[in-house]
């Protein structure tokens, strides 16, 4: 009897920890690819009439939804494992956006209002006569990738440098993140930054030659979108399993003792920062094709700070919280901007309030400690009978 | 207003004493209304020296009548002669005020109104007459004004004009100005001596009129083939025009610094309730710019609770803004933060939800749209100092109120029982409690103080900019920054950092632009703390850290 519920129990811990190790990655692509599959089959087979038709709009809908998973997951990365709270991550993600929005932009070709071959309309508006420099090579595809790595890497990369090596962290580097992303607000909203100003970079036509219009596409879109959180999502598993991924975790609980133990705790928050921005960017250039519109109101801070409302709703320690977190409130978000406008921002305001008062966990905290009830229970129903 | 006043006043007075006695006021009355009787019937060659004898009755109405006259206001009815101030109103009716007693008529038709005749020549005279009435007003400042008319547009009349009357002006202003009027005719169409003479004189003059006229007196000079008279000149308009711009750019100098002074003082308002509950208490409170923005609407509101009482509006608006935010501060502490305490991240998400709340509120209450707050009547105008240099009374005022806020600030940390234990606890909360602090207490109300006067910022906030929702949000990142870059805990590096920022700003404005000046700031500051994480005015011992 005794020997049995030890066994029991060992089986009951190895199953947890088999769960807990592995099953959140798996069960996470898992779902990632069932939801792409039955969408993409609701969306091509079924008749617009049938039940199960999945429209186009909702299509476009859940392809931004992945984006700011993608996002969520680059928040949670610096945030839940080191300890990092950015309020600007808003800033990468834009950037990203915009390296995908001027490669778009060029796309359009002669079929602009203006009808100029070589130039946007926006310049041709502002009476520019030739591509700023940082325009030249926005035509190939290569350079949109680069950019759109290398545009949110590169700042990260200097800010988190600064920042770090000097030391600058908790609410003080929150702030200055904020900062950060509002000079770039303040910035992009000038014209002669050369980046359309308030109106930012829109009228799309196509990309890598399909039109953005057609329904094909944006299921396309879609199907890239899950693609790419997939593979951030098991990046991010890989990089939080690692052993830099310890010595981050271990930063966030207690950065002077990494210090003492002998490990620079600044290059690792630095490595983890960038690819963070980075991740960020590639959500920013998946979101912009899907919206069509890039402006420099995703730089205001607002924006950033709903993205660690994702993060906090969903649970921080894990990775598919964020993921789960991002999903609900921007499903809520479109629910309510669509019912009532007016309430959105106090039911966003109240979330604020009551997940970190109440569920500093998150909704990915809840899960554990209620397969634990039911183990419980499932316990003391054997140990009864 | 006071012209209306003692007009009516003498009107009473006239209407009163023309039935006991015929003095002379009366007497000169009764001459006015005949000479206005002539008007009608006056050839318009005739005329000026009627308009001559209609001056001299020296009535309160003369003055009106003539500039009436002057601007093609005046009309006589076709029937009776009488001669009336008449305005086009809508629908073709004529307005009618008699123009000796002030009374009005019924509206008439354009066709029953006669325009009483001018030209040009008997403009130009009434001007002059206008100009010698003004120039000789018991006021100040209708003198002044006069005087400034005349400087705008020189002629050989206003010259004599004041050349008559310079003598007997007591005022050095007016004086100095009169002076002025006349060198600048003398300049214009004097003699080369004559104009040496006057360039001597208005050197350094600071009135636009004078550089125009020095500048266009140099561009008429030939470039080549100067007689030897007229190099001098030349070399004498040259050396006044460096004067004058050397004077103008010390002035806008100044000026610069003034603006400077004024933002810088804006920010420090905005940010010492921070520098309270960020700064020395370590409560991070992201609904800031939402006290002030509190503050702001209580002004509003008060303003239409009582519009009878717009010039004291202010004045009840800081103490009622100072408790309005100041309670709903204390809400937030005892609801929301006292909870999260030792945990600064999600105190700051806390209370960013807080702030969203807040905002909405306002926006579901009040509207999304910005809202009007009437400045009274002392904040507006300005101080002018010389032609090109004036201070905006409700800069001035704001500067010296936020340097009042500061100190009394500073005297109730430093000097009352309150401030004591807020210092104690904020230092060694334990230590503090083992002495019989009530800490939380404490903490309530240092959290209450700072959010009441973020809600006295925003009273003057809404003086400058429009109240509307995101009023606070526009203020909290600078607010931070400016504690942030004074250092922790330190209100005389808060007072610092304000004054010092504002004062970047508005200097690197000429060169850049304001929005890019704002963002080289932002920039700067981060690198700056990336420097010195601590701040201006970093906290030094024990409490350090």
């Amino acid at each position: 009897m005794n020997t049995s519920i030890n066994q029991d129990i060992n089986q009951n811990n190895q199953q947890q920890s088999l769960f807990r190790s592995r099953d959140p990655l798996h069960l996470t692509i898992g779902l990632l690819f069932i939801t792409t599959i039955l969408v993409t089959i609701g969306n091509l087979i079924f008749a617009e009439s049938s039940a199960f038709h999945v429209s186009d709009y909702t299509v476009s809908l859940l392809g931004k939804y992945l984006c700011y998973a993608l996002l969520a997951l680059a928040v949670d990365l610096v945030w839940g494992y080191c300890g990092i709270l950015s309020l600007g991550h808003g800033a990468f993600f834009t950037l990203g956006g915009y390296a995908m929005g001027m490669y778009l932009m060029r796309q359009i070709g002669d079929r602009g209002v203006y009808g100029n071959p070589d130039l946007p309309d926006f310049m041709v508006f502002l009476n520019w006569t030739e591509l700023p420099w940082f325009w030249a090579g926005s035509n190939s595809v290569i350079w949109m990738v680069c950019m759109v790595f290398l545009g949110p890497g590169l700042l990260a990369f200097i800010f988190g440098s600064l920042a770090f090596r000097s030391r600058v962290s908790g609410v003080y580097l929150s702030i200055m993140t904020q900062a950060m992303t509002y000079a770039l607000m303040l910035a992009f909203f000038r014209n002669e930054m050369g980046f359309g100003g308030n109106n930012g970079l829109t009228d799309f036509k196509e990309i890598f030659g399909f039109s953005l219009q057609s329904p094909s596409t944006k299921l396309g879109l879609f199907i890239a979108t899950a693609i790419a959180l997939a593979l951030a999502y098991c990046a991010c598993h890989f990089i939080v399993k690692s052993k830099m991924g310890r010595v981050v975790t271990a930063i966030r609980d207690s950065e002077s003792r990494v210090r003492f133990v002998g490990y620079k705790p600044e290059h690792y928050k630095v490595w983890i920062f960038v690819v963070s921005a980075m991740l960020a960017g590639l959500a920013g250039a998946l979101y912009v094709p899907q919206v069509g519109i890039i402006n420099p109101g995703e730089f205001s801070p607002l924006n950033s700070i709903e993205m660690v409302i994702w993060v906090a709703v969903g649970g921080r320690n894990s990775l598919y919280g964020a993921i789960i977190g991002a999903i609900i409130v921007s499903y809520a978000k479109t629910r309510f901007t669509a019912i009532m406008p007016e309430a959105w921002l106090f039911a966003l305001g109240g979330l604020f309030v009551l997940v970190t008062l109440l569920l500093p966990k998150g909704i990915a905290g809840l899960l554990p400690s209620i397969k634990q009830k039911f183990a419980n229970t499932a316990d003391s129903v054997e140990a009864k009978s | 207003m006071h012209r209306i006043y003692l007009l009516l006043l003498l009107i009473f007075i006239s209407g009163q004493s023309a039935a006991l006695q015929p003095d002379s006021d009366t007497q000169s009355n009764s001459q006015l209304s005949g000479l206005l009787n002539q008007l009608p019937k006056t050839k318009l060659r005739k005329m000026a020296p009627l308009i001559e004898k209609i001056s001299q009755t020296k009535q309160p109405q003369t003055r009106a009548i003539l500039q009436f006259m002057l601007d093609g206001e005046l009309y006589y009815l076709r029937a009776n002669k009488q001669v009336v101030h008449a305005q086009s109103t809508e629908n073709n009716l004529y307005e009618l005020t008699d123009v000796l007693t002030q009374e009005s008529l019924t509206p008439v038709k354009k066709s029953r109104l006669s325009k009483v005749k001018t030209n040009n020549r008997l403009r130009s005279t009434l001007r002059n007459i206008l100009a010698k009435i003004d120039l000789t007003d018991d006021d100040k400042q209708i003198r002044l004004q006069a005087v400034q008319q005349l400087l705008s547009s020189p002629s050989k009349q206003s010259a004599a004009i004041i050349t008559e009357l310079i003598d007997d002006e007591t005022d050095q202003d007016v004086r100095a100005l009169m002076a002025t009027t006349l060198a600048l005719q003398q300049l214009k169409s004097g003699s080369s001596d004559e104009k040496l003479i006057a360039l001597e004189q208005l050197s350094g003059s600071l009135e636009p009129t004078v550089k125009n006229e020095i500048v266009s007196l140099l561009e008429n000079l030939p470039n080549k083939d100067l007689t030897a008279e007229q190099q001098i000149l030349k070399s004498q308009l040259t050396n006044a025009l460096d004067e004058i711009d050397n004077r103008a750019s010390f002035y806008s100098a100044i000026e610069t610094v003034f603006f400077g002074l004024s933002l810088g003082s804006v920010l420090l308002l905005a940010a010492i309730g921070l520098a309270i509950t960020f700064g020395v208490m370590g409560v991070i409170n992201m609904a800031h710019g939402e006290m002030i923005m509190l503050g702001a609407y209580t002004t509003y509101v008060i303003q239409l609770a009582f519009p009878s009482m717009i010039e004291y509006s202010l004045l009840i608006a800081v103490p009622a803004a100072f408790l309005v935010s100041g309670f709903v501060g204390i809400l937030i502490e005892r609801g929301v933060i006292r909870f999260l305490k030792g945990r600064p991240l999600e105190t700051l998400l806390a209370t960013f939800g807080i702030s969203l709340v807040l905002q909405q509120l306002v926006r579901t209450i009040f509207s999304p749209l910005n809202r009007q707050v009437v400045s009274p009547e002392w904040m507006s105008g300005s101080w002018q100092i010389n032609p090109i240099f004036s201070l905006t009374y409700n800069r001035l005022y704001i500067i010296l109120f936020s340097i009042f806020v500061f100190v009394s600030l500073l005297m109730i940390l430093k000097k009352t029982s309150l401030g004591l234990h807020v210092r104690a606890v904020s230092q060694n909360r334990d230590m503090a409690r083992a002495l019989s602090i009530k800490s939380d207490w404490v903490d309530a109300i240092t959290f209450g103080l700072g959010s009441g006067i973020a809600g006295v910022a925003g009273v003057v906030l809404s003086q400058l900019t429009n109240v509307g929702p995101n009023l606070g949000q526009a203020y909290i990142i600078d607010s931070f920054l400016v504690v942030v870059f004074g250092g922790v805990g330190n209100l005389w590096g808060t007072l610092v950092a304000a004054m010092s920022l504002g004062l970047t700003n508005k200097f690197l404005e000429p060169l850049t632009g304001s929005v890019l000046a704002n963002i080289i700031v932002l920039v700067g500051l981060v690198l700056f703390i990336q420097k010195r994480p601590k701040g201006l005015f970093p906290q030094k011992g024990r409490s350090a850290d």
